[in-house]
This record gives structure tokens, sequence and C-alpha cells, in this order.
């Protein structure tokens, strides 16, 4: 491979020579297209001198094209000397692909840009939350009939989606609520140290968690998990038109793919919520009998003294509406996924988040809710 | 060392899935030059073949030549060097979908040059047009375009950095028999211009009449014949009998579809 190199007669009258040299290749040719276009065009005529060129593709090509056409239209008429065969029809070539063409979308004023990127943002929001509403309907409708028998609950699907949604999740729910009793009952046992009070311990683990902490964290673990696998799966389903397919095969999408969800989410997250509860109430346990030395047997006393069973059914009431409410964020994201796979990434990104935000507002309306209704 | 002549050189090829195994002994011989097309029945690795040339696959046992480099031996440095000469288009194009058709065309670019961003723009820009892209295609992402449109952008993409080698998979699958003869030509034209060796698998006869200088059957593992159509036809095997000399095979073969009516009907 030898250099590209530009040799200029720099006649200022008369016939201007431009003698190229080297390999005109797309390798080479990024060192010597700017110095090529900065020679001003001047003079009566140019010549240009292929003659001492070795490689030559479209790229070289395309700058002697560029060369001959910028100095013409400059009032300079080239011509091209010496070229090979091959030389000679690749610049043909690029010559009759030199048309205008687009290849930015264009840029338009910056703060008008934005203005509509905002009322594009509102429209979207808005248009998400109708569709929301409509998606909400529908499952309620396909709910209504299943309850009353007009249609049948998808039995297989149900009975896989329990098993992915729950059996699958059992060990990773049972170690991270086992660590929240641990970190509960730790962190208050050095709060309540200093008032002499660790048997308290025992009150702070079994209500907090019962009523709160246990069902809540299931449900973000669980939206983690399902939420973005429901997103992606329906998405994915509906870029392969599989979507589609159902609708013609004469089959409801949301029978077929969101009711089972939904019903196994409710059902799943209320057991997990329970099984997780268990969990972290046992590792409060252990960490009161290691810790604080307090035994088992009077820990569980203590908790049958101190926690009323009220908080426990709270607690567990909530499970369902989480998980319907999960479960529907994720199923729709998913069947809103249009074009490309970054859409499903995006939209599993936003069933996510927005399962697990809805989970806590919620949440913070049941606190509230239950309070009022006398139950502290 | 490597005959010249010889673009891609494989010898004793062995492929295989588990206890499937999909090549066995393969030799095949590109030269430079031609436009090679590859055909076989389905599921016989026709795509195999080109993953494992490509380097997508690692071969089980066997030897492929590329541009007198053997694939196994190459260091990173040349095997990257060879990527920026050869230019592959696969069956929906593989654009990737969060880029416009000009970015697209414009990644290899910015990957193995050091050009100047309006330099890089221009000569994509002359690529979507050499394919035959309409002028206001550049700026739109690959799912706002038609399939036939996709392969236009993917094939410009290919052609990127002018390689030698151009990989073809089924590149007139899903087009319309206008839209598949115009792309043949376009292939034709380009590999004429630029001097391209171009591997091409493809199912679709039209394709192999019109634009494929020798065409390479493969079947029982390995390739069975390579030669011309004329010669295929006269080759003697159930398969590639019934491929070419078939009534699809028979009317691709008339020059013009429509007479495909055997001597001595009359009308």
């Amino acid at each position: 491979m030898t250099a590209p190199a530009i040799e200029d007669s720099a006649a200022a009258t008369g016939t201007r020579r431009i003698a190229m040299s080297g390999d005109l290749t797309m390798a080479s040719i990024g060192t010597i297209a700017a110095p090529l276009r900065a020679i001003a065009p001047a003079g009566e005529r140019l010549t240009i001198d292929l003659s001492k060129v070795d490689g030559f593709d479209t790229a070289g090509a395309w700058i002697i094209h560029r060369l001959a056409t910028d100095w013409t239209a400059a009032g300079v008429p080239a011509e091209i000397e010496n070229a090979s065969p091959d030389a000679q029809r690749l610049i043909a070539t690029v010559a009759a692909n030199d048309h205008p063409i687009t290849m930015r979308a264009p840029r338009g004023n910056l703060i008008v840009d934005r203005l509509v990127r905002i009322g594009a943002a509102l429209v979207a929001a808005a248009d998400n939350l109708g569709a929301f509403l409509a998606f909400l309907g529908q499952t309620m409708v396909v709910v209504f009939q299943t309850v009353i028998g007009r249609r049948s609950l998808r039995r297989n699907a149900f009975v896989h989606q329990c098993e992915a949604i729950g059996v699958s999740a059992l060990g990773i729910v049972g170690l991270l609520l086992f660590l929240v009793g641990i970190v509960v009952a730790q962190q208050g046992a050095t709060q309540l140290r200093q008032f002499g009070a660790e048997v308290f311990v025992v009150n702070l683990v079994g209500r907090s968690i019962a009523r709160e902490l246990g069902v809540l964290l299931t449900a973000i673990m669980v939206a983690g998990r399902s939420a973005s696998a429901f997103a992606a799966q329906i998405g994915s389903m509906k870029l392969n038109q599989e979507i589609d397919a159902l609708s013609t095969i004469g089959l409801s999408p949301i029978e077929v793919l969101v009711v089972p969800r939904v019903a196994a989410m409710a059902l799943m997250l209320t057991l997990l919520g329970f099984y997780g509860i268990v969990m972290a109430i046992l590792g409060g346990g252990v960490f009161a009998w290691v810790a604080l030395d307090i035994p088992p047997v009077s820990f569980f006393a203590r908790l049958q003294e101190v926690t009323p069973l009220s908080d426990l059914i709270i607690g567990l009431v909530k499970a369902p509406v989480f998980g319907i409410i999960i479960a529907m964020m994720g199923c729709f994201q998913g069947l809103q996924v249009t074009g490309n796979a970054e859409s499903v990434g995006e939209r599993t990104t936003r069933a996510v988040v927005e399962s697990i935000f809805a989970v806590i507002v919620l949440d913070a309306f049941f606190a509230v809710f239950f309070t009022a209704l006398g139950y502290v | 060392m490597a005959e010249p002549g010889i673009a891609i050189r494989v010898r004793g090829l062995r492929n295989g899935f588990g206890d499937q195994i999909v090549h066995e002994a393969l030799d095949l011989d590109v030269r430079e030059g031609e436009i090679i097309g590859i055909v076989g029945g389905s599921g016989t690795g026709k795509s195999v073949l080109m993953r494992s040339i490509i380097g997508l696959q690692t071969p089980l046992a066997g030897s492929i030549e590329i541009l007198g480099d053997d694939v196994a031996e190459m260091d990173a440095a040349t095997a990257r060097e060879l990527r920026g000469r050869w230019g592959v288009l696969f069956q929906d194009g593989a654009l990737f979908s969060s880029l416009t058709v000009a970015e697209n065309i414009e990644v290899p670019m910015r990957e193995f040059l050091g050009l100047s961003d309006g330099l890089m723009m221009e000569l994509a820009g002359y690529k979507v047009a050499m394919v035959g892209l309409p002028a206001d295609a550049a700026p739109k992402f690959p799912s706002e375009l038609s399939g036939g449109m996709r392969k236009r952008a993917g094939l410009a993409r290919a052609l990127a950095l002018d390689p030698k080698l151009l990989f073809l998979d089924e590149p007139t699958a899903g087009l319309d028999p206008i839209s598949a003869a115009a792309f043949d030509e376009l292939i034709r034209e380009l590999q004429q211009t630029l001097g391209l060796t171009v591997f091409l698998i493809t199912h679709d006869l039209d394709t192999l009449h019109a634009i494929c200088d020798r065409v390479a059957v493969i079947a029982d593992k390995k390739v069975l014949a390579v030669g011309t159509i004329a010669e295929l036809r006269a080759f003697d095997h159930d398969w590639v009998q019934a491929y070419f000399a078939g009534p699809r095979g028979r009317a691709a073969a008339t020059p013009a579809g429509v007479a495909a009516v055997p001597a001595g009907v009359s009308a």
C-alpha cells in the first residue's frame, strides 16, 4: 500500500495540472480528501492526471469526481487524464449516482423542537393513560365473562404461569425476606438497647413485617422478576406478529395471554407474600436467638401476644391487589410494543418502574385507609 | 500457499451440532471475480457453510482460506482486517434497528476508517444511490422501510468499505418478482463495476439463471457438483435433476418465462 499524494502545478493561469499518485482507496483517502478540497479553483482549465495512481476504488472515484465537478461548477472546466479502464468505469458509476440525497433528518429550531417534544410527550402520556384504561376495561370484561362461565380460564397457561411466577421465585424471595428480617431485628435491637428494651424487637419484627414489609418487598421482587418477563414475552410476540395470529384465529389475546397471568399473579403473590412474611419472621427470630439470647420458644410466644391477627390479614389482603396491578402493567406494556427491539427494552423498563411505583402508591393508600378504619 | 485466482478455498470442512453432522469432508473453491450460487434443499447447511466461512461458526474440522489467509490460523489483527474486505448481507438485511439507514452504512466506515463526518456522509450518500434507494430513505429507520428497501440498505452497508468479497444470504427471498429481478440486476451490475466476488445462497432459480457464473449444489453433506447450469442439468443425481429439470427449473431456464410451453404443444 502506498500513501496517496497530490502534485499541484499551481499555475494561476493557463492549464492547471493536479497529478494524483499512490492508493486512492477507502482506507487512504482520509488524509488527502481535505487538502484536495482546499485547493481553490483557478486558471482556465484543470487536468487531473491519474497516471501514477495504484489502488483505486469507489472512494477514490468519488473524490476525483467531486474535484472535477466542483471545479467545473466554479467555472474551470476539468478533465481526467490517464485513468485506467477500471478507474474510468468507477468514476462513471459514482458520477451516475451523485444525486442530491438527504442523509440526516433536517433539524428544526431548537426552541420549537423542545416545545414539540414536550407536547408530544404530553400527548403520548395521555394516549398511554387512555390505552391503559381501555386495556383495563377489556380485561375486566374478559374476567367477568370468565367468572360467569362464558369464557374458560386457560388452565394450562394458568398453571404454567403459577410455576414461573411463584415456584421459581421461592428461593430468591425467601432469601431476601430472611435477610430483611435479620436487618430489621438487628437495627431495632441497636436502638432499643439504649432503653434496655431489647425484648420489644419481637413487636417490631412481627408487626412491621406482617403488616407492611413482608408483602411490599415480595411484591417489589416479583414486579422486578415477572412484570419484566411479561412485557418482554408479550412484546416479542407482538413483534413476531403472534398477537395478530391469535386475533385472526379468533382467540382474544386478553383471554389467552393476559387473564391467566393476572389470575396466576394474584394467587401467587398472596401465597408468596405469606411465605415471605414467615421467612422474614424466621430471620428476625434467628437473629434474636443468636444475638439477643431470646430463645425461639419465648420469641414465638411473645410474637403471638403482640401481633394481632388483623396485621397479617391487612398484609395479605393487599397482596392480590398488588399482584393484579403488577401483572396488568407488565402485559399492558408488552402489548404496547411496536416497531423494533429497542421498543421491547423500553417497554420492559417501563413495566418494572411503573408497576413498582404503583405498588408503593397503593401501599400508602392502604396504610392510611386501614389506620382510618381503626386498625392500629 | 494460495493459488492465484481463488478467493475462498474450503477443504475437508466438517460441521455439526451435537450428534447431527451437517457437513462432512466438504470441498469448495470460489474463483475471484465470479458469482457463485449455492443451492441445496432446506436443512442441507447452506447457511451453515456461509457462517463457517465468515467466522460465525467454528467448524469441527477442515480448513478455510479466504483471499489467501487461513481463517483458523489468523491472529486477531489479520482477522479484523479481513472483516474490512468482505461484506455480508443477511436474509432480512439485519440492519441495526436503532440507527437510521445512513448511520447503518456509516458504522463500518466509522469502525475501520478515520474519515471526517462530512466525507463519510458523502461516501454513504453515493452508496445509498448506488443500491437504488430513494433519495429520502437515508434518514429513515429500518422499521419504516419495506422489505425490499431493507435489503437494499443492507447491501449498501455490506458495500460500505468497497469489499472484494460479498456474501449474500437469500437476497431475493420475500421480494416480489419485479423487485427480485431488479435486485438481481443490481447485484450483477455492482459485481461488474466493483469487480466483486459474490457468494450467493439462493432458492431463486431465476436468480441462478440471471446472474450466477457457476452454481454449487450441496447435498449428502458435501458439495455434490459445481458448474454452470448447463453442466448441472447433465449431472446425474436425483435431487439435481429434480431441481433444474422440474417445472420451476424449466420455466426459469426459458428466456421469456411466459413462453415455457413445451415444444410440440400447439396453442
